[in-house]
């Protein structure tokens, strides 16, 4: 263990930064962007050394820090990283730099109206960003439970004032039927996650009295329940272990989210703008699913096997119904958002098909899931803000007056289908064949989302990029230097994941042996070993 | 004297200063009231402190004191602000803090 | 030279990623790039074939590992190649057809402003379809599968401004899609079977797996195949695929891509010849589309839509040849390479003839360009005798093949299946013969468009008619040459094996009775367009023809069938996630606020008020405090 606090600063980083960016003069804004985007990148480099000091194979946790904190409550602050967290605080990290260049303008819109001296709503913008950013690191990198629920639920505070405070202004309504369906969606996203958020403090505590009562002591870090557990020293019962499930399995379903809990997703991403819809759904609630895989399963393995049929069914029902939803939208991005709420079934449905395809899969499809939708999306958005409209009707024919728009979002619209060749289709590939081998029937339903994906997508491709070109479209400008910035690494990392996932894999597989073994399954075996017998031969 | 005479006496001030502070429309005479009901309480806990022996109630009593002796100055202020602005000393008036 | 089969790919993909990032400055010298890089892969292709046919043996098949794809547990995908003489067969036919029509489109295409674009998608059409017969696995296989949709689709609609080709791309990926599903079931199954999707090790073992896990695997990979290859239940989308350039109708859904299919099932030969079920389900497909191509073809007016129903209807041949097992790989595979010569030819003397016509595709408003096209006719008529099976051109060796494996199929099934193809090769005579009359023989039918503009037909550049000649050559020669001593039997023979057949009757009447069938659907087709004048609108015709025009009803079944409900189902899913999933939300909602609302009124602001209620708690607390004392 080195004794440089590595995890510490990569949150410590972009937190500092929202400080010192929150408090640039409001005169100088653009500086204020520009500090922002610095902060961002330090981190990104951050993120890139915990993934070169990391090492794939090594001990379950790594690079670990461990203070006592709230000694009375034996809560801990513990930091540790295994493989799957050290592959998405590299997508958070990632991801940040291109929403703040995707949304540099977004905050503008505010700034004409100067109530006082001190509005500075891009300096407010930035900031909350960086602050999401940090909270959203420290949530992947906490091994304490309680740590962990901390910081899960203080990132809905700066998310709920990027969503309400610097929504899309592209809506079809008024201004003031905007604002109101705004704030709506603002309240929604914060009312839905805080009672997720209470029903697993409710289990979080649970934890604790559990752990006091048969350790003597109450913990809630993560590496000493294992601990204890495997020593023998620990043994839930059937009951509190599944009640206790259920509440964070709660809290993580609502975020991720899970049908029947997602209607606040569509409200939250329509109204956002789009660089903070990518911030939503590719970064914030990538937390909930990396939670179920990492205390769900972890703490409770025998409740997670109790609950996988009911969730396993859940999440089929997250797939379909998020495609066959996204394909009567009107508004693109709510198409978006239904997409995602497919997605998220995957990612779901791969975690708890326990198998090494089926986990790795979904590991891997967080990451292809964030890069995809923030291609998508926030190319998605340019031509959203050129247009002023959000409905897929107000477009036709962007593709002839804007060939590089067209052709960025074509490439976002193929990988959110899985095209073989770009990220996405590993990982979704991996789901399914992961859930066939051990559910087949599961595994042939999943599937069909392929052709309902194909569906949403190119029917928005078709309508808004092809055919004779529409009124409100004809002076519409190709893609900016600083919009191209943000398209091109994203695509190009599409295609790299497509074709060489490795490098990711590496640090995937075994985080996924590890969870495997805590929930004592293992994948099950190919009728006739072909593999085998050709080797022994 | 029996004692527990003064806590007669103390419930009824208390219920008398209860009484003015529901009933009353005066700002001052309720708070006049709510001095009552803690002098009330005071002289319980001389009582008890009598009773029991020990200086405890005593001690509370002071606190007592000190707590009425500050609510004494920041009500009156409020009263008396509150007059100057509406000319009128009745609590009545003093109901826009609801929704 | 093994390490060499990564170029074959790597070429067009080069010329792919340069077309596409290069930007506006390579729009004059863009297609010569896409050109070269093609030709560099066929020139790649011709050494490697040289190699190959210095060795013998199994030392012919050539393996190139290049990195590990996807390594999850057991899942172990590899980006790897394998070539063989199946490969090796549809290398020399990607990239030699490949190539020819690159350089037809320079002429094709030169109007165009977006023509390097359109070289761009070529090249990743030609990557994507050399990834797909090269791959030594089923998901390498699956990639480049999807990566000819990919590029289908692109060129489909590549023509964007016109919401007809932009749906018919639309509509081409997403059958395909369903197609596609198919086969990445079957690659789940394999894997859960096997352990694995690998040929080498899936193909060894194929025999020791049940029989009902072969048939399922054999019945996926026939959807994926039908998907790819437009055959019944799939083919709806080729016929609206003419929507995209002419040269992409060449090269994409005549020659290779919708060839696919074909390769696909005599790749999987191991597992096909243990799934006699699968098997018979693969002949019947083939059967019933190589009717249902024919049919449709004998009806459009048209001249890429005829054309595209008889790639369907040829189609059918190969899938019903290699349904037929070891004794019709073979001749699947030479009609598939036949066929790649003569409908890439058709194709191209089509798109010769709509580039003399201001782009006019009615049959109709052709007529007697013999004279103004002479290379084009000439061309053409070569690729048409062809076709047909005209004894001693291209088409007649291998189509007569498939005709004689289907009698030896032997039993009831044999008869069916071959009357089907016998009488198949009567239709094809008779569609392909009224489309020759339509085009270029009578009078000339043409009439101003709607601008004013009398089409002046003209012969095309020498970039165009140079591809069609070659490919004239190939139409007349390729057949005779890959039956000269079984030549191609043999090359091929060590990959997907071969079994003489033995026809219930003599294969000399057979011949006999297919040349007869061949001069009947000639001679219909010149008593009603040779002999008689074509009318200019086309006559009510028959039900069959009504049906046959609207592509036998297979859209309106799909759309009474399949869009509707689907348009019902999501519009009411809306409905539902809106009133009930988000109105249970809301009703919360709505509901606490409302309790608090009437809560709020106890709050009414009175000193007195809020004293009393202070009190009677106090006095509650103390009751109760009291009360639990006692207890």
């Amino acid at each position: 263990m080195s004794s440089f606090p590595l995890l510490t600063v990569t949150a410590v980083v972009p937190a500092v930064g929202a400080i010192a960016t929150a408090a640039v003069p409001a005169a100088r804004r653009t500086a204020a962007k520009w500090l922002a985007l610095a902060f961002s990148l330090a981190t990104l480099v951050l993120a890139g050394v915990i993934a070169a000091r990391f090492t794939p194979g090594g001990a379950r946790y790594q690079l670990s820090e461990s203070h006592a904190w709230i000694a009375d409550f034996g809560v801990r602050y513990e930091l540790g990283v295994d493989g799957i967290a050290v592959v998405l605080i590299g997508l958070t990290a990632l991801l940040v730099p291109f929403v703040m260049l995707a949304g540099w303008h977004d905050a503008d819109v505010l700034e004409e109206h100067r109530p006082n001296r001190n509005w500075r709503p891009t300096q407010g913008f930035f900031a909350l960003i960086l602050l999401v950013e940090a909270m959203v690191v420290i949530a992947f990198e906490s091994t304490d439970v309680f740590l962990f629920y901390i910081f899960f639920e203080a990132m809905l505070i700066p998310m709920y004032f990027l969503i309400g405070g610097f929504g899309d202004r592209a809506g079809a309504h008024s201004e003031d039927e905007q604002a109101k369906q705004r704030s709506y969606a603002a309240v929604k996203f914060l009312l839905y996650n805080l009672l997720g958020g209470l029903i697993m403090l409710a289990a979080v505590i649970g934890l604790y009295v559990v752990t006091a009562h048969q350790l003597g002591h109450g913990t809630f870090s993560l590496p000493q329940i294992l601990q204890a557990r495997a020593a023998g020293q620990l043994h839930m019962s059937t009951t509190a272990e599944r009640w206790i499930f259920l509440g964070f399995f709660f809290a993580f379903a609502v975020k991720a989210p899970l049908w029947p809990l997602h209607t606040w997703l569509p409200n939250a991403m329509g109204e956002a703008t789009a660089p903070v819809a990518v911030l939503i759904t590719a970064v914030v609630d990538k937390v909930g699913t990396f939670a179920m895989l990492r205390y769900c399963l972890q703490l409770f393995p025998n409740a997670s096997n109790w609950a996988t049929p009911v969730i396993l069914v859940l999440s089929l029902i997250s797939i379909v119904y998020g495609a066959l939803l996204a394909v009567g939208q009107r508004d693109i991005k709510r198409l978006v958002a239904y997409a995602s709420i497919s997605h998220f079934g995957f990612i779901i449905l791969g975690i708890f098909a326990m198998t090494s395809q089926g986990q790795s899969g979904a590991a891997l499809y967080m990451v292809n899931h964030g890069v995809s939708t923030a291609a998508w999306l926030l190319v998605a958005g340019f031509l959203i803000s050129r247009r002023g409209s959000r409905l897929i009707t107000d477009f036709g024919g962007v593709q002839k007056v804007a060939p590089l728009l067209a052709g960025t979002f074509l490439v976002g619209s193929l990988a959110i289908l899985s095209l073989p060749g770009l990220g996405p289709f590993v990982s979704e590939f991996l789901v399914l064949v992961g859930t066939f081998t051990r559910y087949p029937v599961l595994g042939v339903i999943a599937t069909f989302a392929i052709v309902l994906a194909a569906l949403y997508v190119l029917v928005l491709y078709q309508r808004t990029m092809t055919g004779p070109v529409k009124a409100g479209i004809e002076s519409m400008k190709d893609l900016r230097l600083r919009e191209l910035v943000v398209a091109g690494p994203l695509i190009a990392l599409l295609i790299f994941l497509g074709v060489y996932p490795k490098p990711v894999t590496n640090y995937i597989n075994p985080a996924v042996k590890d969870t495997l073994s805590d929930v004592h399954k293992t994948d099950p075996a190919p009728q006739i070993n072909a593999v085998a017998k050709e080797t022994a031969k | 004297m029996n004692p527990v005479n003064y806590l007669y006496l103390a419930a009824l001030l208390f219920t008398i200063g209860g009484a003015g502070v529901m009933i009353r429309r005066n700002a001052i005479i309720v708070f006049m009231c709510v001095e009552l009901m803690l002098n009330a309480c005071n002289l319980a806990f001389v009582t008890f402190a009598r009773l029991h022996g020990n200086l405890d109630g005593q001690i509370f009593a002071f606190f007592t004191m000190v707590v009425a002796a500050a609510e004494v100055v920041v009500g009156l202020a409020i009263i008396v602000t509150f007059f100057r602005s509406r000319h009128s000393a009745s609590v009545d008036d003093a109901s826009l803090m609801k929704l | 030279m093994d390490h060499l089969i990564g170029a074959l790919v790597g070429a067009p993909l080069l010329g792919a990623g340069i077309l596409l990032t290069g930007g506006r400055r390579l729009d004059r010298t863009g297609h010569w790039i896409g050109c070269l890089l093609s030709a560099a892969s066929f020139v790649i292709g011709a050494l490697l074939f040289a190699d190959m046919l210095g060795k013998s043996g199994s030392a012919r098949t050539m393996t190139s590992h290049l990195f590990s794809w996807v390594p999850v547990a057991g899942f172990q995908a590899n980006v790897s190649f394998q070539l063989d003489q199946l490969s090796m067969t549809f290398v020399l036919l990607i990239t030699g057809v490949g190539t020819l029509i690159h350089i037809y489109s320079v002429g094709y295409m030169e109007q165009d402003e977006n023509r390097r674009r359109f070289f761009g998608y070529l090249n990743l059409f030609l990557a994507a379809m050399l990834l797909l017969v090269l791959a030594d696995n089923y998901l390498l296989l699956y990639m480049g599968w999807e990566g000819v949709g990919l590029a289908s689709y692109l060129l489909i609609g590549f023509w964007q401004h016109k919401p007809s080709a932009a749906t018919a791309a639309k509509k081409a990926f997403i059958v395909n899609r369903v197609g596609d599903m198919g086969l990445s079931i079957a690659i789940m199954v394999m894997f859960a079977t096997f352990g694995s999707f690998s040929f080498g090790p899936v193909f060894s073992h194929a025999t020791s797996a049940s029989q009902a896990k072969l048939t399922v695997i054999g019945l996926l990979l026939l959807l994926g195949a039908c998907g790819k290859s437009a055959q019944v239940p799939l083919q709806s989308w080729l016929g609206d695929a003419m929507e995209g350039p002419t040269p992409v109708s060449a090269l994409i859904h005549a020659a290779t891509m919708v060839t696919a299919g074909v390769y696909l099932i005599t790749r999987s030969s191991a597992i096909f010849n243990a799934a006699p079920a699968a098997q018979l389900a693969v002949t019947v497909v083939g059967a019933v589309t190589l009717l249902f191509g024919a049919i449709v073809g004998c009806a459009k007016d048209d001249i890429k839509k005829a054309l595209a129903g008889s790639t369907m209807s040829q189609i059918g041949y190969m899938i019903l040849a290699a349904g037929l097992g070891p004794i019709g790989y073979v001749f699947a595979i030479m009609h598939l390479i036949t066929h790649g010569f003569f409908k890439a030819g058709l194709f191209l003397g089509a798109g010769s003839v709509m580039h003399g016509m201001n782009d006019e595709v009615d049959m109709r408003k052709f007529g007697g360009l013999r004279k103004f096209m002479p290379v084009t006719y000439v061309t053409f008529g070569l690729a048409y005798l062809a076709i047909i099976g005209f004894p001693g051109l291209s088409g007649y060796w291998s189509k007569d093949k498939i005709i004689e494996a289907a009698f030896a199929k032997g039993g009831t099934d044999g008869w069916i299946l071959g009357g089907v193809a016998l009488l198949g090769a009567g239709i094809t005579a008779f569609y392909m013969t009224r489309v020759m009359l339509m085009t270029f023989f009578g009078e000339k039918r043409w009439v101003p468009d709607a601008d004013g503009h009398e089409p002046h037909p003209h012969e095309a550049p020498r970039t165009m008619t140079i591809p069609m000649i070659i490919l004239a050559f190939g139409s007349v020669f390729a057949g005779g040459l890959f039956s000269l001593n079984s030549s191609f039997l043999h090359w091929l023979e060590p990959v997907t094996g071969h079994t003489e057949g033995h026809s219930p009757v003599s294969t000399v009447l057979i011949q006999a009775a297919t040349l007869v069938v061949l001069a009947l659907g000639l001679g219909l087709a010149w008593v009603q367009y040779g002999r008689q004048a074509v009318p200019a609108v086309a006559p009510r015709g028959s039900l069959l023809t009504r049906a046959a025009r609207r592509d036998l009803l297979q859209d309106d079944f799909n759309h009474v069938a399949l869009v509707k409900p689907g348009e019902y189902l999501t519009r009411g899913l809306v409905y539902l996630d809106h009133s009930v999933v988000d109105g249970v939300v809301n009703g919360t909602a709505a509901s606490v606020g409302g309790l608090s609302g009437r809560m709020r009124r106890l709050q009414n602001g009175y000193v007195r008020s809020y004293a009393v209620s202070m009190l009677g708690g106090t006095a509650v607390l103390v009751a109760a405090t009291l009360l639990m004392r006692g207890v």
